[in-house]
């Protein structure tokens, strides 16, 4: 496989002495949308700071498409964009200028219809004249994206994007962001809605404690760990759970049927036949995937 | 070299100074002004001259370089005490700039300023005493290297400072005092023993007697000295800065 961004056992001992990453190893694909998950003070920000050369990091290296993040940064660092976790901006900075600045900074030649095509993309062109201190606080994160992408990265870094965003601005965000994976450009997000990484990772990552938990494609991340409830509302209460199906619960007084299906466990249509074969007439069929969520929860719960 | 960088960092700073030209411009002016009008006109029309020179005129070349001074270590500290300050230092750490590129648009904007403010400072100066520059190029010359070596002295100010109290200490409590003692007003053999040894301890007298030097042709130490006494302290300024730079202190956690 194709990695952009390899880290191979990153360190991060702050000077408190807090240790925020113990050797952390990852390889990020080119193109792909990565998710990296875990709760407040796992060490998402820290981890992403290291590569953008923000944090020092204590030990290991990072490599940017072939690139020495510490030897070789101004390589490095110009194919990556950053849009930080906490709305830090220049208050009395015009949004053009601020995006321009930030283009210039990166090391590129004035474009200014790049420019105005970012803009454009994250309904910021009208506002283009305003200064930040007068944006509320999403259009502050949406020109933070804009400066972001001012100097046109290949691999973006989206601290928490959607962190205090309504939910329309959030669509839109999802959007953009594959019609940048649609351009080719790595993504790299941090986030608490587990329901953004469902709808956009191709892979995500768990990171607690400073640790990487674990690395998997999405797809095979729900059906390896999910899991598929089944609930059936009986006609007539049972005694005692049909022969053949040990797995299943009875509830409600014998009047509600349940069934959990994993990975290797019976599939949910041969279970019905073989209710439906022991006479067992049901009124109610309700069928509940697990998210991401469930397992996210079940997978931090476990190692916390 | 990332020049687009550094012409985004030396024209964002630049920005910020004329959002702020009638405050910048208007405190070196007034302040001036007033010591104008009372060593210059008021006081000075009643003292003789210093070594053949009027007492207004003489004490010109010392209150530019004050200003200067004062002027080159708030404007370079506060510029890059601001973005530490708000967080958004984070950017320029994560662009791919070498450490003397991104000193360099700080200092340069710094520089810029010091100098347009020497010369508001010096067109005031001439609408109270008539004054002649000797030098003009070595003047210049010198004022650019205070210029240059107090804008790194203040850069590093803005760097360590926490607070913008810290902000505030170095220009008036270490730079005010040495300034007003350093022989703007008087030539260090008028002053009584020990004190006229004392005062070759401070800095402040090696730039005040060069830079007057290039006026008048007076100074009170050799010029070579006072030289080599600002290119050591530029030096000092420069590799401190490096070192700071070289392991991230104050900037990178
Ligand atoms: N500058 C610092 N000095 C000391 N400790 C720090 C510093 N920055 C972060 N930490 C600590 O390192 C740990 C990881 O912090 P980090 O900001 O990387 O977490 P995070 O995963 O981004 O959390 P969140 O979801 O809240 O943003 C935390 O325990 C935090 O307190
Ligand atoms: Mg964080």
């Amino acid at each position: 496989m194709d990695d952009i961004l390899t880290l191979s056992g990153v360190e991060k001992r702050y000077a408190s002495g807090h240790v925020a990453l113990h050797g952390v190893d990852l390889a990020i694909r080119r193109g792909e949308i990565f998710a990296l998950l875990g709760p407040n003070g796992a060490g998402k920000t820290t981890l992403i700071s290291i590569v953008c050369g923000i944090v020092t990091p204590s030990g290991g290296t990072i490599t940017v498409d072939g690139h020495d993040a510490q030897r070789d940064y101004r390589a490095a660092r110009a194919k990556i964009g950053l849009v930080p976790q906490e709305l830090a901006t220049d208050m009395f900075e015009r949004v053009w200028d601020t995006v321009r600045f930030s283009r210039g900074l990166f090391g590129c030649p004035p474009d200014d219809a790049h420019l105005e095509r970012v803009l454009r993309d994250l309904a910021l062109w009208d506002k283009r004249g305003s200064r930040l201190a007068e944006l509320s606080g999403g259009m502050k994160r949406r020109v933070l994206i804009a400066k972001a992408l001012s100097h046109e990265p290949r691999i973006l870094f989206l601290d928490e994007p959607t962190a205090g965003v309504d939910v329309g601005l959030r669509r839109d965000m999802w959007a953009l962001v594959r019609r940048l994976r649609d351009q080719g450009v790595t993504i790299i997000l941090t986030t608490h809605y587990i329901e953004e990484a469902e709808e956009m990772a191709d892979r995500i990552g768990i990171i607690t404690g400073g640790r990487i938990k674990l690395v998997e494609e999405k797809a095979k991340l729900l059906a390896t760990l999910g899991r598929t409830e089944l609930h059936l509302d009986l006609a007539e209460p049972l005694a005692a759970v049909p022969a053949g199906l040990a797995d299943a619960t009875l509830s409600d007084e014998g009047r509600r049927l349940s069934y959990v299906q994993r990975e290797g466990s019976m599939p949910i249509p041969q279970v019905l036949r073989i209710v439906e074969g022991a006479g067992v007439t049901y009124t109610g069929i309700e069928t509940r995937r697990s998210s991401l969520e469930d397992i996210f929860v079940d997978l931090i719960g476990e190692k916390a | 070299m990332n020049l687009h960088g550094v012409a985004a960092i030396y024209k964002f700073e630049m920005a910020r100074t004329f959002r702020t030209l009638a405050q910048s411009l208007a405190t070196p002016v007034i302040s001036t002004s007033l010591y104008f009008i009372v060593f210059g006109a008021a006081i000075g029309s009643r003292l003789p001259p210093i070594e053949g020179v009027p007492y207004g005129a003489f004490i010109v070349p010392g209150l530019v370089l004050l200003s200067i001074l004062m002027e080159s270590v708030s404007n370079a500290s506060f510029g890059i005490y601001l973005p530490k300050f708000a967080g958004t230092i984070g950017e320029i750490l994560s662009a791919p700039l070498s450490a003397f590129e991104l000193v360099l648009g700080y200092i340069g904007a710094a520089v810029t300023k010091s100098l347009m403010v020497a010369a508001v400072t010096l067109v005031v100066a001439r609408l109270f005493v008539p004054y002649h520059i000797d030098h003009p190029v070595i003047a210049l010359a010198f004022l650019l290297m205070i210029a240059v070596s107090f804008c790194l002295f203040g850069f590093l100010v803005g760097l360590v400072a926490k607070s913008f109290d810290q902000l505030q200490t170095v220009p008036l409590l270490i730079l005010s005092p040495l300034g007003f003692l350093g022989g703007s007003f008087y030539t260090i053999d008028m002053l009584p023993e020990p004190w006229a040894t004392i005062a070759m301890a401070n800095p402040i007298v090696y730039l005040v007697s060069a830079f007057r030097w290039s006026f008048y042709g007076i100074s009170d130490v050799s010029v070579g000295v006072s030289l080599a006494a600002t290119a050591g302290f530029l030096a000092l300024c420069s590799s401190i800065l490096a070192w700071v730079f070289k392991t991230g202190w104050r900037l990178k956690a």
